[in-house]
Parts: C-alpha cells; sequence; structure tokens
C-alpha cells in the first residue's frame, strides 16, 4: 500500500514534468486560427484569459508547412547552430581525449595540482571568464564570427574532467601486458584508450551537444550580428514576428535534443554520474 | 607524454589564463592610460548600486535552489530507488527538462505565467486574484521552479549514483540488528552520501548560474528587479563596454568561488573525517 502511493505520487510529479514539453508538442498541430483562439490572450496581448487544451479541436499540419516553405530565416539560424555545435564537439574530443589519458594514465609532477585547477575552470560561470575571453576574440579578430563561439568552446575543461575519471576505470595490467608487447604510448592509446574509453567519448558528446545547442550566452556576447545567431537565442524572436509557426519552431528545435536524448539516455546518464566524481 | 597535454595547455592558456591574467592587471588600472590607480576600480565596483542588488539577489538565488534542488533531489532518487524495474523510465522523465533547449520552452512559461496564462487561471478556481508573475516579486519564485524544472533529473542520476555505491550488505546487517527505516537512512545512507554531497553542491552551484538562460529569454535584459543578478549586470556592463568594471566584477567573483570551494572541501574533510569514527 505504501508502495503503492509512493508509486502514485511519483507518477504525479512525472507527468508535471512532462507536461511543458507535451503542450508545445500538441500546439504545434493548431492552425492559426485555433492559436490566436486558445492563446490570444497571452500571444495577442489580449485580455482575456487562455484555455488550457491538451489536444487541438482542429489539428492540422499547416504551421508545419508554413515553416517549411515559407520561413528561411528559420533555416539559416538552424544552420548556424549546425555549424557552431558540430566544430566545438569534434575539436573538444581532439583535444580533451589526450589530455584525459594524460591525466588518467600518467605519473607527473604537479598532475594533482593540474588537475584540481581544470576543475577549478569548470566551475567558474562564463560571467568570470567573459571580459577575458571577449579581449582575446578582438585581439584575434575573429569576433562576430563562427570561430569566437567555436574555439572557446573546444578548451571548455569540463569534457577533460569527465574523460579523466572514464579513462581511469581502464585496468591497468591490460596496459602494461601491451607495454610489455613491444607498444609504444601512442599504439596503447589508440588500441587499447580509445576503444576501452569510448563510453566516456559518447557521453562527453552527448552533454557536449545538448549543452551548445542550448548557448544563450556565448553567442550573446561575442556576436553582434544577428544573423550569426543560433537558433537557440533567436527562436524567442520568431515567436513574436511570427505567432503560427512560433510552436512548430520550438518543436523542430527540440527533436535532435530529443533523439539524442532517447538513444543516448544510457551514456548520459553514465556522464552524469562521472561529473559526481571528485577523483 | 607532454604531447598529449600539450594541445589543452595551449588553448587553455591562450583562452583563459593569459587573458585572466591581463584582466587581473586591468582591474588596477585606469581605462585609458593604463596607470595604476590601485584599489580604485574595486571601491568604485562596491559603491555601484546595480552591483549590490546584484550581489544580494545572486546569493539569495543561491541559497534558495541550491539546498532545495538537492534536498529534494534527493527524496525523489530515494523514491525511485525503490521502484525497481520502472526506475530507468523514472529516471528518463526527470531528464527530459535538461536535454531540451530552453528556448524551445520559453513560450509554454509564457503560456503558464502570463497575467492571462494558465497558472492564474487555475487559481481563479480558488477565487485567488490574478497574478503578473514575471513583473512582481513572484518572478523570484518563478526562476526557482524553472531551476528545479531543469536541473531535477540530473541531480537524482547523481544521488542515484551515489545510493548504488552503498553496499548492500551494510543494509542486511543492519536489518538483522534491528534497525528500522530511519534508523538505516541516518546512520548508513547519510554518512556514505557525504563524499557524493561535496560534489553535487558544487554541480549545483555550476548549474545555478545558467540559470540567465531563463532568465533572460523569458524577461530580457532589464527583468524585475528581484531577479536582476550578477549575469544581467555582466551583461548590461558589457554593452556599455565598461572593460574596468568588469574585469573587476570579474576577479572579486572568481576569488569568491575559489574561496568558497576551499572552504567546502576543507568542510568536507572534517565530515569525513568524523563519519568514519
Amino acid at each position: 500500500m505504501k508502495k503503492r502511493i509512493l508509486f502514485l505520487t511519483l507518477c504525479f510529479i512525472c507527468l508535471l514534468f512532462v507536461t511543458p514539453l507535451l503542450i508545445m508538442f500538441t500546439s504545434s498541430f493548431m492552425g492559426a486560427g485555433e492559436l490566436s483562439e486558445t492563446y490570444g490572450g497571452v500571444l495577442n496581448n489580449g485580455d482575456e484569459g487562455i484555455r488550457f487544451a491538451l489536444f487541438p479541436q482542429y489539428p492540422t499540419l499547416r504551421a508545419y508547412v508554413e515553416l517549411l516553405l515559407d520561413s528561411p530565416g528559420f533555416f539559416v539560424m538552424f544552420w548556424n547552430s549546425c555549424k557552431q555545435v558540430f566544430p566545438v564537439l569534434i575539436g573538444q574530443l581532439l583535444v580533451s581525449v589526450p589530455a584525459a589519458w594524460a591525466f588518467a594514465q600518467y605519473e607527473f609532477k604537479g598532475k594533482k595540482i593540474l588537475y584540481f585547477f581544470y576543475m577549478i575552470l569548470m566551475i567558474m560561470p562564463f560571467q568570470v571568464t567573459m571580459v577575458s575571453t571577449y579581449l582575446v576574440l578582438s585581439k584575434l579578430h575573429i569576433l562576430n564570427t563562427h570561430l569566437a563561439v567555436i574555439l572557446p568552446g573546444i578548451f571548455s575543461a569540463f569534457p577533460v574532467f569527465i574523460l579523466t575519471k572514464f579513462f581511469k576505470s581502464i585496468p591497468k595490467p591490460l596496459i602494461e601486458a601491451a607495454k610489455i608487447d613491444g607498444a609504444s604510448d601512442f599504439q596503447v592509446f589508440l588500441k587499447i584508450g580509445i576503444p576501452l574509453g569510448y563510453p566516456g567519448i559518447l557521453s562527453v558528446l552527448i552533454l557536449g551537444f545538448l549543452e551548445y545547442w542550448n548557448a544563450i550566452e556565448q553567442p550573446m556576447t561575442f556576436l553582434q550580428e544577428k544573423e550569426l545567431w543560433p537558433l537557440s537565442l533567436y527562436l524567442p524572436n520568431i515567436a513574436v514576428d511570427k505567432v503560427s509557426v512560433s510552436f512548430v519552431a520550438s518543436v523542430i528545435m527540440m527533436i535532435p535534443a530529443i533523439l539524442i536524448f532517447i538513444f543516448g539516455q544510457r551514456y548520459l546518464e553514465e556522464g552524469i554520474a562521472a561529473s559526481g566524481l571528485k577523483e | 607524454m607532454w604531447l598529449f597535454l600539450l594541445p589543452s595547455f595551449l588553448g587553455t592558456g591562450i583562452f583563459t589564463v593569459f587573458p585572466f591574467l591581463d584582466v587581473i592587471k586591468r582591474s588596477f588600472t585606469e581605462a585609458f592610460s593604463n596607470r595604476f590607480v590601485g584599489m580604485a576600480n574595486y571601491q568604485t565596483v562596491f559603491e555601484n548600486e546595480a552591483f549590490l542588488l546584484a550581489v544580494k539577489n545572486t546569493l539569495r538565488f543561491l541559497g534558495v535552489c541550491i539546498p532545495l534542488l538537492i534536498v529534494s533531489s534527493l527524496v525523489l532518487a530515494l523514491a525511485i530507488q525503490k521502484m525497481g524495474e520502472k526506475k530507468k523510465v523514472f529516471q528518463g522523465a526527470f531528464l527530459i527538462p535538461m536535454a531540451v533547449p530552453i528556448a524551445s520552452v520559453v513560450l509554454f512559461w509564457k503560456l503558464l505565467f502570463d497575467k492571462n496564462g494558465f497558472l492564474n487561471g487555475w487559481l481563479q478556481i480558488f477565487s485567488i486574484a490574478p497574478v503578473d508573475w514575471m513583473n512582481e516579486k513572484t518572478a523570484f519564485a518563478v526562476l526557482v521552479f524553472s531551476y528545479l524544472w531543469k536541473n531535477m533529473g540530473y541531480f537524482i542520476v547523481l544521488w542515484l549514483a551515489g545510493l548504488n555505491g552503498i553496499p548492500a550488505t551494510y543494509y542486511e546487517a543492519a536489518r538483522v540488528d534491528g534497525a528500522s527505516d530511519w534508523k538505516c537512512f541516518f546512520y548508513i545512507t547519510l554518512p556514505q552520501l557525504v563524499s557524493s554531497f561535496t560534489m553535487i553542491t558544487i554541480l549545483a552551484f555550476v548549474n545555478s548560474f545558467k540559470v540567465f538562460r531563463e532568465a533572460y529569454l523569458i524577461a530580457g535584459d532589464y527583468p524585475h528587479e528581484s531577479i536582476y543578478m550578477l549575469q544581467h549586470l555582466f551583461n548590461n556592463w558589457f554593452v556599455s563596454l565598461d572593460i574596468q568594471k568588469m574585469s573587476t566584477a570579474a576577479v572579486v567573483l572568481a576569488v569568491f568561488i575559489a574561496v568558497l570551494i576551499g572552504v567546502f572541501l576543507v568542510l568536507e574533510k572534517r565530515l569525513e573525517m568524523r563519519s568514519r569514527e
């Protein structure tokens, strides 16, 4: 009985947690007329209270068609997001995988202090490094280009921090055996480290994607021209300009993140758990 | 071996460490002449009203939302842990908000918290007068709520990882001795979670600064003054390119956080030693 109450309470709380997403999704099938009838009190600055509707009364794909055929701006922003997210992810891997390997597998002087320093860097909020990053970017003359968001993102401390924990869990005897067989340090890294550390690499990719697909602060600070903005920053403007497609645009932006979440939930959870380990 | 570390060191040096040293230098000099001015910039910043308001609001936000998140996610994690096979489903449902970009649910928050929104509609049933949630003191509560919504799943997973690390034999031994559920919780679970607790608090802190995203997308540059936080201040000083003030405030913030982490790590060591005795 006690367990049953607990179960039902949990179900109820979960339902509350996913309601925003459900409403966004179902509302995306409303036509322009129904939208202004249902949500006009908020979206068109009306005076009436709005209606809570779980399902559209007249479901239609018209908003989807309108967005696909009639909103070139949306695709520019979507493409901007891709142009910023994927180079960051690739760069992060190229930089952080070897660094984490060194932290996990080698003993050297000052290792503890350096690793602690990376942890501090991970903790510092964007606002602490905002001015300094801005000053470098302006010296390099890459403000207002995609690179201004990409380059600082590549050298984030977070992936190094997480990957180190994954690499540490690789059994030492395996590596020693390979070394006795005459494998060089680099071969060990390529043939043992990367294949056995791939859950960590996937975790970092997923966490990184979710983080940068949602980027707000960096593009807002380093990109003044709105034409360069990613969807994560520009989307609310679409809602103001064109109420009829605003729900669809939100849903389409959500889809890549949700897909990655569904297929990568295991690695995402492993990555989160790893971020909670100190050593 | 150093080859493995070189790219990361170079990048971190170029984009973070050296520019930050430059920022420290700037915090002690005048804007155009580069003349050394001692603590003058610091004095200006600490006398700035917007800065004081932002500090107050940020501390208040941290003080409310971090304990709230840590406790509620622990309670939910304990409940979910009892669910056996359905664990994964619950975990997933709580995690989805973390995956979803904020921009794509902003519209829902507007529908919910607007003067004509859902929330007021529901409250009307109980004849409670409508509130303009985002433009009154309640904006603070809205922000706390959206922080909890976004982060709950992440912290449930963190706690569950900690809970799974506790050997089952501990509980079995306690049961044999006739310990109650509450006793097990206080004498086994809590002490065993001390080492997870530090990292969880640190991560809650890291994520609390990202709540600016919600605040900005819902309420813009100048929100209601109860949620005007350091992040807004940095942003507005940035727009006016007030490099000196920003540099100074960045140094203050960095020092504050470093001290906070230091204190925290020392406290954790003490707690761990005590729980071992």
